[in-house]
């Protein structure tokens, strides 16, 4: 397992260094000059010729390239065009609440995925079996942010139950995270379906029935045993676009996370706080997806990753 | 003699083909009919494609006329769907918004389809190191989450319309590569791209004649699927006012405008956000059922 996991973090070294030269290309995709631009409107020339100078954009690309790479390896993301702060100070405060809304968002995904694809494939093509899966694929077409709208429409300015924005307390999480997990919930709750489907046309579980053991022993015990094995895959597949969604949870939700940095960043035009955001929400999927193979691995170990 | 023997040969050869290929047609259509689903989601989608056509026609307003006597208007007779804070008619911006919301969907499909037929194609084909620099390259990619890439391109690029169908377009791209470059890889080892090859059909030939016919099924079906990402991917973008700008009526945007007024009038935000779903779903139920009938293997 050690070896396993030394040999992924190798795998992944080359796709970090690739994310970064894509984030550091940003930069250079940005038209006109970029000294112009980071000095804001209205900068005197010679306060733009000092700051090519500052920031090493008077050097070749790939000398550039190799020191912006040495800064980030030392924490150094640059500081905001805005304030002026290091950019790193501002995503240390907005990661964790970012992350906290990822994990209850996952945590809605698997349990109410797992839940709803169970009571699916207990009774194929029963009415609740539909309804469940009618309910997926509208959980699938509805986009979050309306999604996000409708629930707050429904529970915080109609049914005052709930708060509107922010994040503050438990209760304003709930919402956010409904929102957030209801898409990779109607995924999950897909997938366990068809994975537990095609597990119960085993013959190990034809042995189990003939055994006489008890329905929720069989389905517990050994059915959803084996199909939890492709589901984790999709999991971690899904967190991918949960983060991603972030950007337009913490949007509607005014939720000042890591997400709405970015975009707030995109709208001002400030670039090194975009390049710094997405370069470690990147790094933070790359990490996750390890945890899920090496997750992977353990559920499985007939699997050889190697 | 022998060239009238072969001569009928080649007639005969020629019309097995054309009767093979409609009888394939044939079954892929029969198929497709009988999955419900994929029947009710290919009328969404024709329904909103006639809406394009129709806005000029069907829209009983201007879609940009201002007229703030009437705005904020619940939904009612003469506004079947209200009106906006600056007294625009909805249902005619929705209308209107339905060219802008596919014509967004398709480009940046056909734009994430093209390229990356083409790398997986070539991935496919050359293997080895020309492989090798290929795959690593979608592998960074696909380690941006979510639209987190579509984001840092129209960080670059700045905020419009046709940049959102860029920015999607590339984050699409590794998607159709990944699966062409399987297919391909596939293919290629088949004895008849050997028996073409001893012919002297360049590479050029072999990619695009005889192996690219051969792998659409399963472009179609993800271009299908593809395209309800597209579409949800791109409205958020504009819901963010990172893609349409104002007076637009992209869904998306539109969606946006109307979340200020949630308390006073949530028909805003509530119809341009219907109208993204029902499409999606649309897309949905017929990308699963043309799954189902071009390529069984990939049945669920």
């Amino acid at each position: 397992m050690f070896l396993f996991i030394i040999k992924r973090l190798l795998q992944i070294v080359p796709v970090i260094l690739g994310v970064t030269l894509v984030v550091f290309l940003i930069m250079q995709m940005v038209p006109g000059d970029s000294a112009v631009i980071l000095a804001g409107e209205g900068a005197s020339k010679e306060t733009v010729e000092q700051l090519r100078v500052d920031l090493g954009l008077n050097k070749p690309m790939h000398e550039q390239y190799i020191s912006y790479i040495s800064n980030v390896v030392q924490g150094d993301l640059g500081n905001s065009l805005k304030n002026n702060q290091p950019v790193l100070d501002e995503i240390l405060i907005r990661l964790p609440i970012t992350m906290e809304l990822a994990f209850f968002s996952i945590l809605i995904t698997v349990v109410l995925g797992l839940i709803a694809g169970i009571i699916s494939a207990v009774r194929p093509y029963s009415y609740s079996d539909i309804g469940v899966m009618v309910v997926a694929l509208l959980g699938i077409s509805l986009p979050s942010f309306w999604l996000g709208i409708l629930l707050m429409y429904v529970f915080s300015i109609k049914l005052q139950w709930l708060p509107v924005a922010g994040w503050d307390s438990t209760a304003h999480i709930i919402l956010p995270a409904i929102t957030l997990g209801a898409g990779g919930a109607a995924i999950v709750a897909r997938m366990t379906r068809s994975s537990m489907l095609e597990v119960v046309g085993q013959d190990y579980i034809r042995t189990a029935k003939a055994k006489g053991l008890a329905e929720h022993v069989i389905i517990y015990k050994h059915a959803l045993r084996n199909a939890l094995i492709p589901v984790i895959t999709v999991v971690g597949l899904q967190f991918g676009s949960l983060l991603g969604g972030t950007v337009l949870v913490e949007s509607v939700f005014a939720i000042n996370g890591l997400g709405r940095m970015i975009v707030d960043a995109i709208r001002t035009r400030d670039i090194p706080m975009v390049q710094g955001g997405v370069l470690v929400a990147s790094l933070v999927f790359v990490f996750v997806n390890l945890l899920v193979d090496t997750m992977y691995r353990v559920f499985n170990k007939r699997i050889d990753l190697n | 003699m022998t060239v009238n023997t072969s001569l009928v040969n080649t007639v005969d050869l020629v019309l097995a083909r054309k009767k093979i290929r409609r009888e394939k047609r044939r079954l892929f259509f029969s198929t497709l009919g009988q999955n419900k689903a994929a029947v009710v989601g290919g009328i969404i989608i024709l329904f909103y494609i006639s809406l394009t056509f129709l806005a000029p026609i069907l829209a009983p307003y201007d879609p940009y006329a201002i007229n703030l006597q009437d705005k904020l208007q619940f939904p009612s007779w003469t506004h079947w769907m209200g009106t906006d804070d600056k007294g625009r008619d909805i249902l005619s911006r929705i209308l209107y918004g339905s060219r802008l919301s596919l014509g967004v969907g398709f480009s940046s499909v056909f734009f994430g389809a093209f390229f990356g037929i083409i790398l997986g194609l070539v991935a496919g084909y050359y293997g080895k190191w020309v492989d090798t620099i290929i795959s690593r390259s979608l592998d960074v990619m696909l380690a941006f989450p979510g639209i987190l890439l579509a984001l840092a391109i129209i960080s670059a690029l700045g905020p419009s319309l046709i940049n959102v169908t860029i920015a999607v377009g590339v984050f699409s791209i590794p998607l159709f590569a990944r699966i062409v470059r399987g297919s391909t890889m596939e293919i290629k080892q088949l004895e008849y791209i050997d028996a073409i090859r001893t012919l002297g059909a360049n590479d050029f030939t072999i990619i695009f004649r005889h192996i690219f016919p051969n792998i659409l099924s399963p472009i179609i079906v993800q271009g299908s699927l593809r395209l309800a990402t597209a579409i949800l991917s791109a409205a958020g973008l504009s819901f963010l006012g990172l893609g349409a700008q104002p007076p637009s009526p992209e869904w998306g945007a539109m969606l946006s405008s109307g979340r200020d007024f949630l308390f006073s009038a949530p028909y805003m935000a509530i119809f341009p956000g219907l109208m993204i779903s029902v499409l999606v779903l649309g897309f949905n139920l017929f990308g699963d059922g043309l799954r189902d009938a071009l390529d069984p293997r990939m049945k669920k």
